[in-house]
């Protein structure tokens, strides 16, 4: 079998997650609360995830319309905690997310 | 007794009618005419119990579930219910005009199946003419239409060859997610093996490149790897177990534990035009048989890796020993194990015809 490189169009490259990102559930992937088992879940093709309650405090905030550095003021404020070490976990929850494809980023509004 | 826990997804098989004649499909080998199917209400009623009883994503799958008129009825009725709706189609058998319709009543995926990476392939596989470019332009517009795309490659000997290409396909195509799914082998697989199934070379060779390429495409594309297991020590999975989180609903409204129960010939089922969808989904024996642990025979029951596969395939156990309630052949402590890789001789592949039961090889 050949083992060629495949030509990977320039849009689509690896995303890096950074303070200004502003972050955004991928277009597959929706966040609900599921009535009856009373959990949050996320729904992508192929995949149930049940995320933890510190999750869907940062997932419902991924907007689109504000940055992952303003994200993590709120929920340092909300949960009153460190502010630089919030946004270090939440960029490496976000990271994670954008490398499953589940979030995206909103081009930064200029 | 096993608790019983409420079910995630239903992949639903609209129809078995398809424009395309797989020598792998994981219909039955005795398939259903149109006056077979459910109605629209039947559809519609089975969706909203199913959405009461937990039910959070369905697969609309078939045959080729575009050809039911009412589609975008089903669609709308999924969305009403907050389900997430995945359409799975082979992409040659609606208008550009059907699909923007589709995502109007709220369609939330779209699963495009690619028969080989080049059209000359995908004609031989699936013998029909011009398929591939038809595929294409499907994926085209789901792309326009912003509907997120899954392209899926059924992978076996015809094929094997092109997984490179299929990749660099789903690429180009603009697909958020690659499924390459080695054909799992009963039903009309099982019949066709001795045509299908790759060399040992191949597969191995195949599960390299995956791994590789998967890790260097993170966050480009998702590659889903349904692995072989003809040569594999241990069984995959049987999703979650047996029973354990979902169900398949044939064009006829019988509701069966795995798309692919129907080859067990020694289970019956039950119907949604009969029965509530929870009655069958807590009471029917077909369900209930393999649940849990207790039907395990020793070699399972007591190994450590039943949690993780549940005892493997239930139909494989059926194909390849004649009883569902056997560790599956693949694991290496099934007494059988040695008899997965006997073949048949090579012969035609039988395509798949409506009204037509196949000759076993
Ligand atoms: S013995 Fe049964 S449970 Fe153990 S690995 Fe084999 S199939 Fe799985
Ligand atoms: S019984 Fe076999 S075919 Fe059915 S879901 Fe389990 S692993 Fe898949």
């Amino acid at each position: 079998m050949l083992l060629s490189e495949p030509f990977v169009p320039r849009e689509s490259q690896r995303l890096i997650i950074g303070p200004d990102s502003h972050p955004v559930l991928h277009r597959h992937v929706r966040l609900r609360r599921d009535e009856i088992r009373g959990k949050w879940v996320i729904l992508a093709p192929e995949k149930v995830l049940w995320p933890d309650e510190i999750s869907v405090e940062i997932l419902s905030r991924c907007t689109g319309k504000i940055s992952v550095a303003t994200l993590s003021q709120d929920l340092a404020k909300a949960y009153d905690a460190p502010a630089d070490q919030v946004e270090a976990d939440v960029i490496e929850f976000l990271q994670e997310w954008a490398d499953r494809l589940l979030i995206r980023t909103e081009e930064t509004p200029s | 007794m096993t608790r019983i826990l409420a079910p995630l997804g239903i992949l639903a098989e609209l129809t078995h009618r398809c424009p395309l004649q797989c020598g792998y499909c994981s219909n039955p080998l005795e398939l259903l005419k149109a006056n077979r199917e459910l109605s629209t209400g039947d559809w519609i009623s089975t969706f909203r119990q199913a959405a009461s009883l937990g039910v959070l994503q369905v697969h609309l799958s078939g045959g080729e579930p575009t050809l039911r008129k009412d589609l975008d009825q089903i669609i709308a009725c999924l969305a009403e219910n907050g389900i997430y709706s995945n359409l799975i189609t082979a992409g040659v058998s609606f208008s550009r005009e059907d699909l923007s319709r589709f995502r109007q009543a709220g369609l939330d995926h779209i699963q495009i199946s690619f028969q080989g990476a080049l059209p000359e392939t995908t004609e031989l596989v699936g013998h029909l003419k011009g398929a591939h470019e038809k595929k294409r332009a499907a994926a085209g517009w789901a792309v326009d239409l912003g509907l997120p795309l899954t392209i899926n490659a059924p992978i076996h000997k015809l094929n094997i060859h092109e997984v490179p290409d299929f990749v660099a396909l789903a690429l180009e195509l603009g697909a958020e997610r690659l499924e390459i799914a080695n054909v799992q082998y009963y039903g009309w697989a099982h019949l066709n093996r001795a045509a299908l199934l790759p060399s040992y070379d191949a597969v191995m060779a195949q599960v390299e490149y995956v791994h590789d390429i998967r890790e260097r495409l993170t966050g480009i594309l998702n590659i889903d790897f349904v692995t072989p297991d003809y040569y594999a020590d241990y069984p995959k999975p049987c999703m979650g177990g047996w029973g354990a989180d979902a169900m398949a609903i044939t064009p006829d409204g019988q509701v069966l534990p795995c798309h692919a129960a129907q080859t067990i010939s020694s289970l019956t089922f039950d119907r949604v035009t009969e029965k509530s969808l929870s009655e069958i989904w807590h009471h029917s024996d077909a369900f209930n048989r393999y649940r849990g642990d207790s039907w395990m025979p020793e070699t399972c029951r007591s190994c450590e890796r039943k949690d993780i596969d549940f005892g493997g395939c239930r139909c494989q156990a059926f194909a390849v020993t004649g009883s569902a309630a056997e560790t599956d052949p693949a694991c290496i402590k099934s007494p059988y194990h040695a008899h997965l890789r006997k073949m048949p001789a090579e012969g035609p592949i039988q395509r798949r015809v409506i009204g037509k039961s196949p000759q076993p090889a």
